[in-house]
């Protein structure tokens, strides 16, 4: 406040004099800067808006429109004005290739980026392939460093989940246990974390000592629960869909009071799930990985708080606006640090337009080491050019009281392994 | 002119303005006709079954998936190059269809429908169970050098489109000649009255697994021609939404005429593009059209059009 709000005198006259002079010589100036920004930067969004990711796609749309706007307030990129086009592809991997194809060719976008769901990744990346377009997908599976994609489709916003498993595993063997039952859907998603974690755990000194896949039609799990046997030190389960509601339930039906194990998850599971929803009580106690934490953890930073007020989420991860909208907060950040890696890469490579692809590619390959800051507030990146995929820091969190409270974060390292594959080697 | 050159005539007319249509459309638009022939295909197949011979199948998923992995399988797997992979995907969706046929041709109507739907489910759960071999729900890309025929490759748009118009028309062609050959009558009578065929001598079981195998044999086709033209092989395409297309296909664009899959195909697919675009409830404008469809014109747009003003339409 100042001393004229204090006072209630206005402006002297050298001010506004001043002021009028300073207004002139901006109009004067204005022509330029609007032909400096030139046309915008266009981008594709793939969303999950219908179809079984629609709870994603509903917060991914969500954390890209506050990014454009943080970023567009902030000047654009490279100086020019950015959109954000968003087509439904109806969690469908056919869709997902006919919505690549519409925005490249119908809306003429720059790049396409915001997939998570893995089939949809697969069944579009080749036709981005095709057009030669950036695909940057915020999907978290091992499809892009396996080596399965192309030079065009990269994965600089989350973490994939073969690091996410090999980061966790030290510590689930030296806190929770080393005899680990997996219960896992009997689809590709559960593989990896039954192949990843398998392997990470036994490197541990630790042992799998039953896998359990439930089919993805099943709707009651009660014949599976006997199958675990009884000397199991560590449940590890990562249901997923709305089937994981029962699967908790019954969970808790089938110890009881009595002795169970550990129990550790994937947040997956209950990502857009309130703890507080009748049922999950079994879960009080138990833990699971974060990719970052739903609750506001005490150490929150600057970039933190401020990416919570941009995106709209309170204290407890739901919408500031609904408290049953519970955030798929574990996620949805790759949307905001994918698109300032956007940012990044269009400056770093003086992309001008669609001739400029390839450069961009190449300079999102040169990338190495993303620190945590408002771009990235998940944490610090290091992006692997050569398997065009980011690793990044990841949280175990506690139940208690029904939040997810952290109790151990794990550092870029423990989740790097060995190059599948070299993109840099391939044709564009 | 004869009703016989009046139906080339326009079937030839067809595929030149398609033709034309892939020529000077935009890409996106051009791009999108390469599907919807390919589409169509399958849809034709679902035609010879349902619109001419009366089998209501909700089991086609089954013989497109069998296509598109015969296809993807051979190629993945042993590294099988383009011909050898699609003739392998045609025939495996046949065999397919001889398959089910042979033991869902036992039953009728509601009970039919029950069957094949059982065999296609437990298709897509056993390409999910071998995930190793399969890919599983994430599925897999075609490998580039399997997408080259003459020398040309089939991820560019234009030979793309070209293998789309070629598999379409030839299709079209060998759809035309047989509903208007003799076994084409015979596959008619079977759809209006089953007993009195029989009674007349026809082999009914043996009509309608031929039936299936021929139809079978279209779905296999566009599978492997979708998968290897687009690059992409998934278990959503064994999923029970691709027996209900090519139906809604059909039902849209005319059970029982040959050119009705195409202008189904057609509808639908834009149907869905626009709506999406418009509304995240796309698939309640899709069913409000349906409705529309059933009032207005119960045999589809171009059934309307053969009953109202050109009753030669095959």
């Amino acid at each position: 406040m100042t001393t004229n709000d204090l006072t209630g005198q206005g402006p002297s006259r050298r001010m506004v004099l001043t002021g009028m002079g300073a207004g002139l010589l901006a109009s004067a100036a204005m022509p330029a800067v609007v032909w400096a920004q030139g046309a915008p930067i266009k981008l594709g969004f793939q969303l999950h808006r219908t179809g079984i990711g629609a709870a994603y796609g509903h917060w991914y749309e969500r954390t890209a429109q506050a990014a454009l706007k943080v970023v567009n307030d902030a000047g654009g990129i490279a100086g020019r004005p950015v959109e954000i086009i968003f087509e439904d592809d109806g969690t469908d991997p056919a869709r997902g290739a006919e919505v690549v194809d519409k925005l490249v060719n119908q809306h003429g976008v720059d790049m396409v980026f915001g997939p998570l769901f893995s089939h949809v990744v697969m069944g579009s990346a080749p036709r981005a392939g095709e057009l030669k377009v950036p695909y940057l997908v915020c999907s978290e599976g091992y499809h892009v460093a396996s080596g399965a994609l192309n030079r065009w489709t990269l994965q600089p916003g989350i973490t994939d989940v073969r690091s996410q498993i090999a980061s966790m595993a030290p510590w689930v063997a030296a806190n929770l246990g080393k005899k680990v039952t997996m219960v896992y859907p009997d689809y590709a998603f559960g593989y990896d974390h039954r192949d990843f974690f398998t392997a990470a755990i036994a490197a541990q000194g630790g042992e799998v000592i039953a896998q359990i896949a439930i089919p993805p039609t099943e709707t009651t799990f009660t014949r599976y629960l006997p199958q675990i046997p009884a000397e199991t030190e560590v449940l590890y389960h990562v249901m997923v869909g709305p089937a994981v509601l029962t699967f908790v339930k019954e969970l808790g039906e089938f110890y009881g009071t009595g002795p169970k194990p550990q129990l550790f998850g994937f947040i997956d599971s209950l990502e857009a799930v309130d703890f507080a929803t009748p049922g999950l009580e079994f879960l009080e106690g138990t833990h699971f990985w974060e990719a970052h934490n739903r609750v506001k953890q005490a150490d929150a930073g600057e970039f933190e708080t401020a990416y919570r007020a941009a995106v709209g989420v309170d204290d407890n991860g739901a919408s500031v606006s609904d408290a049953a909208d519970v955030a798929t907060y574990s996620h949805m950040f790759s949307v905001w640090e994918t698109l300032f890696v956007i940012k990044a890469g269009i400056e770093a490579s003086g992309y001008a337009g669609p001739a400029d692809r390839q450069k961009f590619v190449e300079a999102l390959e040169a990338m190495t080491d993303m620190p945590l800051s408002a771009e990235h507030p998940q944490g610090a990146k290091r992006f692997n050019g050569k398997t065009h995929q980011v690793f990044g820091v990841q949280n175990i969190s506690q139940v208690q009281g029904g939040k997810l409270m952290r109790v151990h974060q794990t550092t870029i390292e423990d989740g790097l392994y060995d190059d599948a594959v070299d993109y840099t080697t391939m044709a564009f | 002119m004869s009703v016989t050159g009046k139906i080339w005539a326009l079937h030839l007319g067809v595929l030149v303005m398609l033709a034309v249509a892939q020529a000077v459309l935009p890409a996106y638009h051009a791009n999108n006709l390469a599907r919807i022939m390919v589409l169509a295909v399958f849809a034709m197949g679902y035609n010879i079954a349902f619109g001419y011979t009366g089998l209501l199948s909700l089991g086609h998923a089954l013989f497109f998936g069998f296509g598109m992995y015969g296809m993807g399988l051979a190629v993945w797997q042993v590294e099988w190059t383009f011909f050898p992979a699609v003739v392998l995907g045609l025939l495996a969706g046949g065999a397919s269809a001889a398959a089910v046929g042979m033991l869902a041709l036992r039953t009728a109507g509601v009970s039919f429908m029950i069957v094949t739907l059982m065999f296609a489910q437990a298709g897509y759960l056993t390409v999910l169970y071998f995930n190793q071999y399969t890919g599983g729900d994430q599925g897999f890309a075609v490998e580039a050098f399997a997408r080259q025929v003459f020398g040309y490759d089939l991820a560019q748009d234009t030979p793309r489109a070209v293998a789309a118009f070629v598999l379409f028309a030839v299709a079209l062609v060998l759809n035309l000649v047989l509903v208007r050959s003799r076994f084409g009558r015979v596959m008619a009578a079977m759809r209006e009255n089953e007993e009195r065929s029989r009674m007349l001598g026809y082999d009914v079981f043996h009509v309608k697994l031929r039936v299936m195998v021929i139809s079978g044999l279209y779905a296999g086709a566009a599978g492997a021609a979708f998968g290897v033209l687009f690059g992409y092989v998934g278990a959503n395409f064994a999923t029970v939404q691709y027996s209900i297309l090519p139906m809604l296909y059909v039902l849209m664009g005319g059970a029982g005429v040959v050119l009705g899959p195409l202008l189904g195909a057609v509808v639908m697919f834009y149907l869905i593009d626009i709506a999406s675009g418009l509304t995240s409830a796309h698939l309640l404008v899709v069913g409000v059209a349906l409705v529309v469809l059933v009032l207005f014109a119960p045999r589809g747009l171009l059934g309307m059009v053969r009953e109202r003003w050109l009753p030669w339409l095959p």
